[in-house]
This record gives structure tokens, sequence and C-alpha cells, in this order.
């Protein structure tokens, strides 16, 4: 098992003409996903990669079947595209960085009235290593093991996925919940489906500065019989500055990295002052 | 992006929302001349430090005269490290009643939120935090809207008289307008003063969503790359803003200073990568720079053509890590032109952080 995704999701490629849609296209077919479709308004007719390009996500589930979208579509029309998704399928993950936070709070609005799970936007995506991959991610940081990763940012996620493979562990699926202030999935939400999958041991979360889903993640972890490794990016933020992601910023002493890892800690994770002593963690925790 | 309080203002304005008579003063003089047409007034330093009051960056004026010399003190001011540059001179209120409302996203949850009190005038957050119960708000399906009733039923906890129960319900709903029209991530209003006159906007927080600029115009640009200045010597361009601030709590935890937070985002090519460097190498202090890529959607190759692009005009040392899509090669351009590529994230900030110390020990030896 795996979650979310495994060798048996069915995929749409929204923006697929795209340079960066094509590109990952390629790759995610080189790792084995089953890309069946790609959507682009205005280019249907067209392949990519061997991929049956069409004007819209119900005209490409007519002639083939499928579940989930990995959306690259730029952020002005990426609204658009994600409720085209939402309407026809079961996952829908949005890679587009940008997004305008009220389409967000949209895209998140109308995913809860039709029961699709949204992940992202601003994600790397889902990976479950050996199996399928709805994203950006590069494969060779990852391989099948029993451990769940869950992180608000795609690189460190990538660079944490790396420190375990390296360590001779591996990960039983990795989901970029996305660094947006508004997001589909949240920690809490990944967690519950870790905690109910029977092949993941372990779970890693990957916080970082602002907002308090690092703390709703504490209060939900303190109920969970699985171990979990923490790590929160951001211990030298200085206050009132945006560290990139439009959430990552420390406001009037709150959201910080001290904060996030005292909550972490009191829920009874165990929570890594580098992001390569995470194995060592895992190690002591899984035997 | 936060608004002046000004430019909050003129958009209250259009909105049919009142605002105190006034205008913007670029020197005492004006500031004086302003204040003769309108009697007695409150100067406002126009900065988008929070806690302006408390700096004594709002004061009152009852004659031109004075006007003018209180000008002049706010223009040498400088608040929270911003100077002053610009005065909202307006008409003092005569206030019965100072109410707190505004609009914001709760993050959690996904959606707007409207939220009115009666304690206006003093920090929101602190009211939040002593005592919750004075907060009264509603959660708004997007897709739905915030209509009228909605309004009433906030503005009626506020015990208030019924024109200016009226007054505040009219308020909310163009609150919330502003909020969806303009793509705001926060609109406040704090104090919302009831007058004799009716309910007057004296303040005007606006916060917008940068994201949002390519449908809307607020005569500012975006910030470009995501750029924070530091005291340290280790300049650091990464990708991806948890990592980038993981590289610098890592250089941290080794013993070096990072000198700044820099993102070069998702999927940055040779040029951007270029314009990254120069921009770190230019930052006075930087002793040696750490290019720390984890290429996903970023492809390796185009940071080694950028790295390659920016080596001629950057005479700080570099230690370059990277893994993950087109690594190989490049590795392989880096190494044509001599410069070896780490792959161990912790080796290489280590490497920086010797390389940081070495620079200074040479430059004190000078």
């Amino acid at each position: 098992m795996s979650i979310l995704v495994d060798e048996d999701t069915r995929v749409i490629v929204q923006g697929i003409t795209g340079s960066q849609g094509s590109f990952h296209t390629k790759l995610m077919l080189e790792y084995g996903t089953r890309i069946v479709a790609g959507v682009t308004p205005g280019k249907g007719g067209e392949e990519v990669h061997g991929v049956p390009v069409y004007n819209s996500v119900r005209e490409a589930l007519r002639e083939h079947d499928a579940s989930a979208s990995v959306v690259f579509v730029p952020a002005p029309f990426a609204l658009d595209a994600a409720l085209e998704a939402i309407e026809n399928l079961e996952l829908v993950v949005i890679i587009t960085e940008g997004i305008p936070v009220h389409d967000s709070m949209k895209i998140k609005a109308f995913a809860e009235r039709h029961g699709t799970r949204v992940v992202g936007p601003n994600t790397a995506g889902i990976i479950s290593p050996g199996k399928s991959k709805l994203g950006i991610m590069p494969a060779q940081v990852f391989a099948p093991g029993k451990v769940g990763v869950v992180s608000r940012s795609g690189t460190l996620a990538y660079e944490i996925a790396l420190a375990i493979t390296e360590a001779g562990m591996g990960q039983s699926t990795l989901v970029g919940i996305g660094g947006d202030p508004v997001v589909g999935t949240s920690f809490v939400e990944v967690l519950e489906m870790f905690e109910e999958d029977g092949e993941t041991e372990a779970v890693v979360l990957i916080g970082e500065i602002g907002g308090d889903a690092e703390e709703r993640a504490a209060e939900f972890i303190s109920g969970m019989s699985k171990p979990v490794v923490g790590y929160v990016a951001g211990i030298t933020a200085p206050p009132g500055k945006r560290m990139g992601h439009a959430g990552a910023i420390i406001t009037r002493g709150k959201g910080t990295a001290e904060d996030k890892i005292r909550a972490l800690e009191g829920s009874g994770a165990l929570v890594a002052r580098l992001p390569q002593e995470i194995p060592e963690l895992l190690r002591r925790v899984l035997e | 992006m936060k608004l002046y309080e000004y430019q909050g203002k003129r958009i209250f304005a259009e909105y049919g929302i009142e605002v105190p008579a006034g205008e913007v003063a670029t020197s005492p003089e004006e500031a004086g001349r302003i204040a003769s047409r309108l009697g007695e007034v409150v100067l406002k330093a126009q900065v988008l430090t929070g806690g302006r009051g408390k700096a004594g960056g709002v004061r009152f004026a009852s004659s031109p005269e004075e006007a003018e010399r209180v000008a002049a003190e706010l223009f040498a001011m400088e608040l929270g490290g911003e100077r002053v540059t610009e005065l909202l001179v307006e008409q003092r209120l005569k206030i019965r009643r100072e109410i707190y409302a505004g609009v914001t996203i709760d993050r959690a949850l996904g959606k707007p939120v409207v939220m009115v009190s009666g304690e206006g005038g003093v920090d929101i957050e602190e009211v939040a935090e002593r005592s919750p119960e004075k907060i009264f708000s509603r959660h708004v399906d997007p897709f739905v809207g915030f209509y009228p009733y909605m309004a009433r039923e906030l503005a009626s906890r506020l015990s208030l008289e019924r024109e200016a129960f009226i007054g505040v319900a009219e308020v909310l709903l163009k609150l919330y307008r502003i909020f969806t029209e303009k793509d705001a991530q926060l609109v406040e209003v704090n104090p919302l003063a009831v007058t004799d006159g009716g309910v007057v906007a004296a303040d005007a927080k606006v916060i917008v969503d940068e994201d949002a600029l390519f449908r809307q115009d607020f005569g500012q640009r975006s910030r470009g790359m995501p750029y924070v200045r530091l005291e340290g010597s280790i300049g650091c361009v990464v990708n991806g803003a948890g990592l980038a601030m993981a590289t610098m709590d890592t250089l941290k935890h080794l013993g070096g200073e990072p000198a700044n937070f820099l993102d070069i985002g998702g999927g940055a090519g040779e040029e951007v990568m270029r314009e990254a460097l120069l921009k770190v190498a230019s930052h006075p202090g930087v002793r040696v720079i750490f290019v720390n890529i984890l290429g996903g959607i970023t492809r390796c190759d185009e940071i080694a053509r950028g790295i390659l692009a920016a080596s001629r005009s950057v005479d700080v040392p570099l230690v370059v890590r990277f893994r993950g899509t087109n690594e190989e090669e490049g590795v392989r351009l880096l190494r044509e032109a001599g410069i070896e590529v780490e792959r161990d994230m912790i080796e290489a900030a280590r490497m920086a952080v010797e390389m940081s110390r070495r620079q200074r020990d040479e430059h004190s030896c000078r």
C-alpha cells in the first residue's frame, strides 16, 4: 500500500503542452506513472510524448479512464483548470506556483463541495516510490520503503528524502502539501492517511515558520500510534520578513520555529535540528 | 504587499466608505497649507511599519503653524527603520465610540472571515488574546459571498444605536467587496469611528496579494526574487523557501553566519541563476557564496550555465552543491570550467563555513 497514489492511478496532465507540463510528463512517464491523457484547451488532437491531448477534462474522460490530475496550468488560468478537474476527478494535484489566494480559497471550497481531494497549490506533488509520481520531484532521491513523508516545502522534502534513501531506508509516500497560506490538504489530513496506511511504519513531518499548521499537526500526533519525526525550517529567520513562501513569516512573535518545535516535541515527536539527522531519529523510533 | 494608509483610504472612498477629509503632504509647508483648510488636524506618518502610534508617528495640531512644526518633527523621524517621506493630514474627528472591523483569511479553514469588535482603537491581537469573547466573527463561503443579513448579525453584537448599527453593517459589506475585488489578504479599519456625522474609517490597513498583481494595479511592482538581508558573511543561493531556510539554519548550526535569505524559485533558468549570484556577490560582507540546489523542476544544467555566466563577474569564492534533475550534465559543465560540485549538503555547508572563516582571517591580516 501507500497513500493517495499507486501503480494503478490513472492520470491526466492539465497544461501538458506547456514547457513544464511537457518536460515533467516525460519524467513522470519514465518513472512509470500511468498518464493516459493531457488537456490543453485549443490543443486537442495533438500528442505530447505519445500522450493524446484533449480540449477539456470531460473530453479526455470520454476516451480514457482516469481518477487523478496533475495541474501545470499557469497561475492566471489555474483556477479554471482546477475547478474543471475537481468536478470530474477524485484527486487533483496543483503544481502551479503563484495562484492568488482568493482563487485558492475557491478551489478549496469547491473541492469540499465535490468531495475531491486537492493537494497544493504550489506543491512538488505526490510520489509513492517505485509505483507512481504525480509531481515534479527528482526520482533519484527516492526509494520504496516504510517512511511516510509530509512537507510544506518541495526542495527541502527532496533533501530529506535523499537523506532517508542514502541511509538505506525508503518512503511509502511523500506528499508535498504546498507552501501557500491556503492549501487543499492539511498536515493533519495526510497524517490521518499515514496512520491508516498498512505500509507506513513511521512518519516524517517537515514544517517551517509561519501559520499554525505544525501546532495543529502536533495536536493530532499526540493521539497517533505511529512514531513521528519532525523538522522545522527557519530557526534563523528574522521576525517580520517574509521568507519566500507567502505563508512563511513570523508576525508578532507567532509562528516561530521554536514554538513549533516545542509543540511537536510536546506531542511526543522527535525533532531533528539538521535535516540530515532525520535518518538517525527514524532508526531510533523504528527499533 | 501592504498599502499605505492613504492608498487604503482612497480605495475605501471609492467604495463609499466615509473617510476623514484630508490630503497627503510631502513637506512641512504643505502640511501647514492643508491644515489651514481643515482646522484641527491629525498628522499621520505614512509608513508600513506597525505600532506607528506608539512610536510617536501620529500627532495632533490645532493651528496651521503648529501643524507645520509638528510635520517638520515627523519628517525627521524614522519609524522601524523607515524614513517618513509622506504625511496624511486629516481633519480631527470627534469620536463617540471606536469599533474594530476587518476581513481576513482563516488559513486553517481556507475561508474569508469577517470580524468586528466593540474594542476598537487598540491592538486587536491583544484583545483576541485577553478577551476573545469580545471579537465577533463569521466565516464566509467564497462562492456564496457575504450578505447584508450576515453584516447585520455581526453589527448587532456591538449594542450600537440605530444609525451607527446601519452604518457599521454597511461598512462591513463594503470591506468584504474590497477584500474580494482587490484580491486583499487583509482589509482592516481600526478604529472605525462612530461620530455625530456617521461612521468614519479613521484608519485603513490593506494588504494585497502579490500573486494577484497580474490582474490588479496598485502602482507598485512586485518585489521580484524573495531576498532578505542579514548580517553574516556566507551568501546563500538556494531553490525553494524551505530549503533556503534549512540551509541558513544548517550554516548557523555549524558555526557560520548566513548573509541572506534568497529563494531563486522553482524552475529557475540560467538567467535567474546568474542574476541571483550577482545580487548576492554585491551584498557587502559576503566572503563566500554557498549555492545549494536540489533540482526537481529546476534543472542542474541550467544552474551550471548560470554559474558559468556569472563567474567572470563574481570574485567571491563559491561552494556549489547540487543534486537532482540533469545533475550529471551540470557537473560535467562545471568540471570543464574547473569548478567541483559537492554532493553532500552538510559537507558543502561545512566547507562554506570554513571558507568564510579563512577569508575573514585573510582580511584581518591585511
